[in-house]
């Protein structure tokens, strides 16, 4: 019995799966943004899977920016927690409603 | 398993089949890993689930003999973004247990399990019936299956050039914005100061005199500032003696001293 790419991409599709529910499910900006790095692993995982399977080079190098790219949306993304933190004292979502109509 | 991952990352060598044993246990790993992240309470297991999952998909990479992958995979994801994950709970001290039982939005949660659910069938269905070719030729290079990093670095340097370069520009960007949005701004610090200010006896008003003795000739809205804290001031020395009439009347005194 072998592992073909199907299993990699079920699994990645299971992972996605699982970030998305907890992007919708938790109020903790700091969980979410968590649960946004699974989604991108998922992403990853297909990516990685298909680039063997298709014998393209491409797809790795497109998860190596995937990570660069996930670095920086990290590094804005907690910066802009601890900034609001600063006004709010709450890392809970439903804090956020200044904007609220 | 670490046998099998040693013998891969070490020799290189490509197994002909990938051993169902280690892909179930990075698979178990992984979805454990990141059904922790989702239910843990406290941020910090939350965070460390993270890790766990990270390294599955590590080890998924290793399998799949993207090995240059996993290293980066392990390097800046475990060890870069979850501790500062982990440095940015510990510092806000948000640390405190939540609450999940309790539902902000009435009906939410079941229709956002519903709704990934539908999701999830719906891509695990298409995986099984359309086609991930499109017949488009490879630019990158072609992937043999063994262990290639030199490939990967080729590709990186020649083909997606622009985009590497690009990057670079990113990550300066994202420093930038990440110090501009974490620097406490100086305008509360000057409000602090200025809120602080009044509360002080007695300087208040010889920064007043002092600024009347310096400044010969100001503008009329100066002038009205300061008539005010020479009332103040003199309701302060004889609070009895200055009733409503009388405190105008100190006020136009004030303001013919100063004019």
């Amino acid at each position: 019995m072998s592992i073909n790419a199907s299993w990699y991409l079920a699994l990645s599709v299971v992972l996605f799966s699982i970030g998305a529910l907890g992007v919708l499910i938790r109020r903790n900006v700091l969980i979410m943004f968590m649960c946004v790095e699974l989604m991108l692993n998922a992403a990853n995982l297909a990516f990685v899977t298909f680039a063997r399977t298709l014998h393209d080079i491409g797809g790795q190098v497109l998860v190596f920016f995937v990570l660069v790219v996930a670095a920086a949306e990290v590094v804005v993304g907690l910066g802009i927690v601890v900034a609001i933190f600063r006004r709010r004292a709450s890392a809970n979502a439903d804090d956020l409603h200044l904007m609220k109509g | 398993m670490t046998a099998v991952l040693l013998n891969l990352v070490v020799q290189g060598t490509r197994p002909a089949l990938p051993d169902v044993g280690v892909f179930a246990v990075a698979a178990a790993i992984i979805l454990a890993g990141a059904i922790g992240v989702v239910v843990a309470r406290n941020p910090v297991h939350s965070a460390l689930m993270l890790v766990m999952t990270l390294f599955g998909v590590a080890v998924m990479f290793v399998i799949q003999q993207a090995n240059f992958l996993a290293a980066v995979q392990v390097i800046v994801y475990a060890g870069a973004i979850v501790v500062l994950f982990l440095f940015v709970i510990m510092f806000l001290g948000v640390d405190r247990e939540e609450d999940i039982a309790k539902e902000p939005l009435r009906g939410q949660r079941v229709l956002a399990v519903g709704l990934v659910a539908l999701g999830t069938t719906g891509l695990l269905l298409l995986g099984q019936v359309s086609k991930w070719t499109t017949g488009q030729p490879h630019v990158a290079g072609t992937d043999t299956g063994a262990p290639n990093v030199n490939l990967l670095g080729k590709s990186l340097y020649t083909t997606y050039l622009f985009p590497f370069e690009a990057t670079s520009a990113l990550l300066i960007i994202a420093v930038v914005g990440a110090v501009v949005l974490a620097r406490r701004p100086p305008a509360t610090t000057a409000d602090e100061e200025a809120d602080a200010a009044p509360t002080d006896p007695g300087t208040p008003a010889d920064a007043t005199t002092t600024d009347e003795a310096g400044t010969p000739a100001g503008t009329d809205t100066d002038t009205d500032t300061d008539t005010d804290t020479d009332t103040d001031t003199d309701t302060d020395t004889g609070p009895a003696a200055t009733g409503g009439p009388s405190e105008a009347a100190t006020e136009a005194t004030g303001a013919e001293v100063d004019a």
